[in-house]
C-alpha cells in the first residue's frame, strides 16, 4: 500500500503543516497568558473601582483583540488540514484523535468566542461582575482550548488507550481517561499554558518597558509590569518544572527523540549534562545518517543519568543503542522491530484474504492472535516498523533538536532572571534609572516567542518519522493528492499568513504607539 | 447497552442540527454578501459590518465544531471527503481565513492594505462561502467520483479534486439556494438589528430581490433530488444501488423527516410573508426557527433509512453509509455522553447574545468611542 509513496508529496505536506502550525503558534500563546494577565487586571479594577485600572485592561484588550483575531483565522486551516493532508492518518486514528478535536469545539472554542464578544463589546451594556466573569471564562476558554488539542497531540506521542481492531484495521479507543490523563498530556498541557503565560508576560513588560524609555503612560507601565512579573516569575518556574519532568516522560516514552536532543549516541551509566556544545560531523555513520560530535562542551558530569532515571548511574540509552540493539541493556535492535512488524503485518493481511476468502476458521484462529498478550506486547507493538527499509531511518535530526533544546532551556532560565530583575526594580522603585533593562525587557519579546516555538520544533521534528509514535510514520500518512496541489496550497498559505502577519504587526504597533485612550 | 446503530444515528442526528445551525447562521455571510452593494455612506457601512461582527464568531465556531465532530463521529468520511475534494474545501477553508481577520483589522490605522481590502475579503467570504459550502453538501446526494482500496485510502477519479462538483447542475442549484437563503436571513438579520430608517428601506427592497431567486432554487434542487435517483444501500449486504425517487421514498417513509421538513419550509415561507409583506422587524427568529429544521430534514434524507450519504458515482460499493465510516461504539458513547452539554452552551450562547443585543445598532453608538470594527 505504500509503494508508490511519492515523497515529495510528502515534504510538502509536513512542509505545509509546518508552516501553518508555526503561524498559528505566533499568536496562540499569547492568547492563553494576556487573557489571564486582563482578568487580574480587571478583577482589581472591579475591587478597587480605580478607573486607571480600567484604562489599562481596555489598553491591553486591544491588543488582546488584534492578536486574537489572527489566532483563530490560522487556527481553522489546521484542524481541516488533518482530513486534506493526511487523511489516512484520520481515517486510521480518527476513532480517537478526532474526539478531543470535537470536545474542544463544544466545551472550549464556543466558550471563548461567545465571552470574548461580552468582553469586547459588554463595557456599558451589562453589569460589572458579569464583564468580569466574561474575561475569566475567555482565559478558561482559550486554556481549554490548549488542553484538548494538547490531549490530541500528546496521543500521537504517546498513543494510549486503544486497542487494535482487526476487521477494520484500525485502532480503536477503549479508555478516554486513559488518552486524558496520558502522562505525555499532564506535562504538555502544563508547561505549553505556563510557556504562554511567560511569553504573554515578556511581552507585557517588554512594551511597559518601552513606554517607560519614552517616558510616557508611566503609571500604566509600572502596574503592568508589576502585574505580569509577578505571573511571569510564577509561570516561568511552573515551566522550569514542568520542562524537566516533559524531559522525563519522553526519556520513558520516546528514548530516540530524548537522545537526539542530548546528541547522545553511546549509552552510559554516567551520562553528563551538556549545557553548551557545538556539533560537528565526526565522519562516522549509522546508515545514510551522521554521527555528530559535541565540541566545546560544557558539561555537568553524571547530571543527566540523575535527571533522567531518578538515581546516580541511572542508564542512559544512545541512539546506536537504540539503533543496533544492546541486548545486555534489554533493548532490541530496530531490525528486530521491523522484522516483528512484519509478522504483526502478515499476520493482518492473512486476516483480511481470509475474510475475503470467507475461510471463518482461520479467521477465527488469526482474530485470536490479536487478543493474545504476548503477540500484541511482542510482535504487533512494532506494528509501524514494518514500514520502513533501513533501521537509520527511525532517527530524527539531531542538530535541529540538540539545538533548539538548549536555546530554549536556556532562554527559560534568562527569562526567570528577568522576571526577577522587573519585580526587583519595580519595588525600588529604580525602573526608570536602569534603561539597560527597559531595552532588554523589550528586546526580550522576540526571544520569548524563538523560544516557544523552538519547543514545538524539538517536539514535532524530535519525533520524526512517526506521525503516530512506533504505529505509523509520516509518510504513510499523507492524503492521496498531487505534489502540485500541496505546493500550490504551500505558496498560497505562505503569501496570505505573511501578508496577515505584516498587517497584525503593523497594526499592533500602531495601537502601541497610540497608547491608551484617555 | 446501546446498540452501535442507535449511536450512529444519534451522532447522525447531532450532525444534522450542527449543520441546520450552521446554515442558520450563514446570515453572517449574507450579510456580508451586500457590503458594497446596500450601504449608501460609510456610516452605512459601519453599521452593517459591525452589526454582523458581534456575531461572526459563532459562525465560525460553529463551522469547526462541524468538522471536529464530523472527524470523531464519521472519521472516514473526513478523510475521504477533505483528502479527496481537497480543492473545494481549500476554497471553503482561504475564504473563512480572509474573513477571521477583516472585521477586527478594517478600520484599524496602519492597516497596510486599506478598508477596501479587508471589506472584500468580507464579500468573498459571504458569497463564496455558502455557495461552496452549498454545493460540497449537494454531493451528499448527487455523488462523488471516488474510489476506496483495501485500506480505505481515497483515490479521487477526477484531476480537478472536488472542483468539479460545479460542472454538476444540481450541485449548482443547492449553491445558489444556499447562498439566496443566507442573503435573506442577512437582510432580516439587519433589520432586526439596525436602527436607520434609510438604511432599513434599502433592507426591505432587497429582501424580495433575494427571496424570490431562494425560493426558484431551492424549490428545483429539491425537486430534482426527490424525482431524480438515489443511492440505495442494502441494509444486509451494504450493497449500493442506484434506485429510482429513492430519496421521495425516504421523505415519505419517516414521518420525523417528512414534519421537519414540511413544518421548516412553512415557518421559511411565514417568515418571508411577514418580512415582505407585513414590514416585520422579527422575521429572522422565525427564519431561523425554520432553516434548522428544513437543513436536518435533508441530511436526514441523505443518511437514514438504507442510504449512502456520501455516494460514490464512479464505484458505488465505495459509497460511505454511516455503519462504515463511523468510529467504534466505545468513541460513539463516549462522545454521546459529551454532547449532553450542548443544550448548555446553547442556552449560555444565548444568554451573552441576548445581553448585547439589548438595544439595536444606531448612528450614536457607532461613533461614540466603544470597540467598534
Ligand atoms: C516560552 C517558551 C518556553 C520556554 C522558556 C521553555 N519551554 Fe519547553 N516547550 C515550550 C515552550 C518553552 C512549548 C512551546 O510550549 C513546548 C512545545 C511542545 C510542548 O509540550 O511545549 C515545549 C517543549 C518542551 C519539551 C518537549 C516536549 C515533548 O517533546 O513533548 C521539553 C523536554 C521541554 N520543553 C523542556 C523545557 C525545559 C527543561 C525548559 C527550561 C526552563 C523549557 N522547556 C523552557
Ligand atoms: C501549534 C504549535 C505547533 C507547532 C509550531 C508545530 C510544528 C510542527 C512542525 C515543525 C512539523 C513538521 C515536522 C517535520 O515534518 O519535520 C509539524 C508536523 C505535524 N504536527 Fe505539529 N506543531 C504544533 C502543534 C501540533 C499539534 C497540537 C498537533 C496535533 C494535535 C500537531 C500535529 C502535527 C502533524 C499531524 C504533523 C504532520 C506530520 C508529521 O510531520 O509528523 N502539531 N508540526
Ligand atoms: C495543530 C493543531 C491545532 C489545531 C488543529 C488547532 C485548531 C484551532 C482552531 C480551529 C481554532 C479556531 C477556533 C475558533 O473558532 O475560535 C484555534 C484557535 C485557538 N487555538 Fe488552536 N489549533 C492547534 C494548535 C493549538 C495549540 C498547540 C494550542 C495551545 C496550546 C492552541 C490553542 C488555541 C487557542 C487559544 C485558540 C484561540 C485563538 C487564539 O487565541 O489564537 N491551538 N485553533
Amino acid at each position: 500500500m505504500i509503494e508508490n509513496i511519492d515523497l515529495s508529496l510528502v515534504n510538502w505536506s509536513r512542509g505545509q503543516f509546518a508552516l501553518t502550525a508555526i503561524y498559528h503558534w505566533l499568536f496562540v500563546p499569547l492568547t492563553l497568558g494576556l487573557s489571564f494577565i486582563l482578568a487580574f487586571m480587571e478583577t482589581i479594577y472591579v475591587r478597587t473601582g480605580d478607573e486607571t485600572w480600567k484604562k489599562i485592561t481596555k489598553f491591553w484588550m486591544t491588543l488582546f483583540g488584534i492578536n486574537f483575531a489572527i489566532g483563530v483565522a490560522t487556527g481553522i486551516i489546521l484542524e481541516f488540514e488533518f482530513g486534506t493532508n493526511w487523511s489516512n492518518y484520520s481515517w486510521f486514528v480518527g476513532d480517537i484523535f478526532g474526539a478531543p478535536l470535537a470536545v474542544e469545539g463544544i466545551l472550549a472554542f464556543f466558550l471563548e468566542s461567545t465571552f470574548v464578544a461580552v468582553m469586547f463589546f459588554g463595557w456599558n451594556k451589562v453589569s460589572k461582575k458579569f464583564h468580569l466573569a466574561s474575561t475569566w471564562l475567555v482565559a478558561i476558554g482559550a486554556n481549554l482550548s490548549a488542553l484538548w488539542i494538547l490531549v490530541a497531540n500528546a496521543w500521537m506521542e504517546n498513543p494510549v488507550g486503544m486497542v487494535f481492531n482487526p476487521d477494520t484495521a484500525r485502532n480503536e479507543m477503549n479508555s478516554f481517561r486513559e488518552v486524558v490523563f496520558n502522562p505525555v498530556a499532564v506535562d504538555k498541557f502544563f508547561h505549553t499554558v505556563t510557556s504562554g503565560f511567560v511569553l504573554a508576560s515578556v511581552f507585557v513588560i517588554g512594551i511597559s518597558s518601552w513606554f517607560l524609555i519614552r517616558k510616557r503612560e508611566e503609571m500604566l507601565a509600572r502596574k503592568s509590569i508589576f502585574i505580569a512579573g509577578i505571573f511571569g516569575l510564577v509561570s516561568a518556574l511552573a515551566l522550569a518544572l514542568t520542562g524537566d519532568t516533559s524531559a522525563r516522560t519522553i526519556a520513558k516514552v520516546q528514548p530516540v527523540k530524548f537522545a537526539a536532543m542530548e546528541a547522545l549516541y553511546e549509552g552510559s551509566d554516567d551520562a553528563g549534562l551538556t549545557v553548551i556544545g557545538a556539533l560537528t560531523d565526526s565522519g562516522e555513520r549509522i546508515g545514510e545518517k551522521k554521527v555528530h560530535d559535541i565540541k566545546m562542551k560544557i558539561e555537568i558530569p553524571g547530571l543527566l543519568s540523575v535527571m533522567t532515571t531518578g538515581q546516580q548511574g541511572g542508564y542512559v540509552p544512545g541512539i546506536k543503542d537504540l539503533i543496533n540493539g544492546n541486548p545486555e541493556r534489554g533493548i532490541i535492535s530496530v531490525s528486530e522491530m521491523m522484522e516483528r512488524g512484519r509478522y504483526a503485518r502478515q499476520v493482518l493481511t492473512d486476516y483480511k484474504v481470509a475474510k475475503e476468502l470467507g475461510d471463518t476458521d482461520s479467521m477465527a484462529s488469526l482474530a485470536a492472535k490479536f487478543e493474545d498478550r504476548d503477540f500484541n506486547d511482542n510482535y504487533f507493538k512494532y506494528f509501524g516498523y514494518s514500514y520502513f527499509e533501513h533501521p537509520w531511518q527511525v532517527i530524527p535530526s539531531v542538530p535541529v533538536t540538540f539545538y533548539a533544546f538548549r536555546v530554549m532551556v536556556g532562554l527559560g532560565f534568562f527569562f526567570i532572571l528577568l522576571f526577577v530583575m522587573a519585580i526587583w526594580f519595580h519595588r525600588r522603585e529604580t525602573l526608570e534609572k536602569n534603561r539597560w533593562f527597559l531595552w532588554l525587557a523589550l528586546f526580550s519579546i522576540p526571544l520569548a516567542y524563538l523560544a516557544s516555538e523552538l519547543g514545538w520544533i524539538v517536539t514535532e521534528m524530535g519525533r520524526q518519522p512517526w506521525i503516530i509514535q512506533n504505529l505509523m510514520p509520516v509518510h504513510v500518512a499523507v492524503s492521496n493528492i498531487s505534489a502540485g496541489a500541496v505546493q500550490t496550497t504551500f505558496w498560497l498559505f505562505a503569501v496570505l499568513f505573511t501578508a496577515l502577519l505584516i498587517a497584525e504587526v503593523s497594526i499592533m504597533v500602531r495601537q502601541i504607539r497610540i497608547g491608551p485612550k484617555h | 447497552m446501546i446498540s452501535h446503530a442507535f449511536l450512529q444515528d444519534y451522532w447522525w442526528l447531532i450532525i444534522s442540527l450542527l449543520a441546520g445551525l450552521l446554515v442558520f447562521l450563514l446570515f453572517v455571510q449574507g450579510g456580508q454578501s451586500f457590503i458594497f452593494s446596500l450601504p449608501r455612506n460609510d456610516m452605512q457601512r459601519k453599521m452593517v459590518v459591525n452589526s454582523l461582527g458581534r456575531k461572526w464568531e459563532f459562525t465560525f465556531t460553529t463551522l469547526v465544531t462541524f468538522g471536529g465532530a464530523f472527524f470523531a463521529s464519521f472519521p472516514l468520511f473526513y478523510a475521504t471527503s477533505f483528502g479527496g475534494a481537497y480543492w473545494v474545501w481549500m476554497a471553503i477553508l482561504f475564504s473563512f481565513i480572509i474573513q477571521a481577520v477583516a472585521y477586527e483589522y478594517r478600520s484599524k490605522p496602519a492597516n497596510v492594505y486599506g478598508p477596501r481590502l479587508f471589506d472584500t475579503f468580507l464579500f468573498i467570504n459571504g458569497s463564496l462561502g455558502p455557495f461552496l459550502l452549498g454545493v460540497a453538501v449537494a454531493t451528499f446526494f448527487t455523488g462523488s467520483d471516488f474510489t476506496l482500496d483495501l485500506f480505505n485510502r481515497v483515490t479521487w477519479g477526477s484531476g480537478w479534486h472536488g472542483l468539479e462538483a460545479l460542472l454538476n447542475p444540481v450541485n449548482l442549484l443547492l449553491g445558489l439556494a444556499v447562498l439566496f437563503l443566507a442573503r435573506v436571513l442577512g437582510l432580516m438579520y439587519l433589520e432586526n438589528s439596525i436602527d436607520d430608517d434609510a438604511l432599513n428601506a434599502s433592507i426591505r427592497k432587497a429582501l424580495v430581490r433575494n427571496a424570490v431567486p431562494f425560493l426558484v432554487f431551492f424549490l428545483a434542487f429539491v425537486g430534482a433530488i426527490l424525482l431524480g435517483n438515489g443511492y440505495r444501500a442494502d441494509a444486509v449486504t451494504g450493497e449500493v444501488t442506484m434506485v429510482k425517487h429513492h430519496y421521495l421514498d425516504n421523505l415519505l417513509g419517516n414521518i420525523f423527516t417528512l414534519v421537519l421538513f414540511l413544518g421548516g419550509v412553512v415557518l421559511v415561507l411565514v417568515s418571508l410573508w411577514l418580512a415582505i409583506f407585513k414590514g416585520s422587524r422579527r422575521a429572522i427568529w422565525l427564519a431561523g426557527f425554520g432553516t434548522v429544521p428544513v437543513v436536518m430534514a435533508l441530511f436526514f434524507l441523505a443518511g437514514y433509512g438504507e442510504t449512502a450519504f456520501y455516494p460514490s458515482s464512479s464505484d458505488l460499493n465505495s459509497s460511505l453509509t454511516l455503519a462504515k465510516a463511523s468510529s467504534s461504539q466505545f468513541t460513539l458513547k463516549t462522545m454521546m455522553y459529551v454532547s449532553f452539554i450542548i443544550p448548555f452552551v446553547v442556552a449560555y450562547i444565548w444568554y451573552a447574545w441576548s445581553s448585547i443585543n439589548r438595544s439595536r445598532i444606531t448612528t450614536e453608538e457607532m461613533a461614540g468611542d466603544g470597540h467598534a470594527y
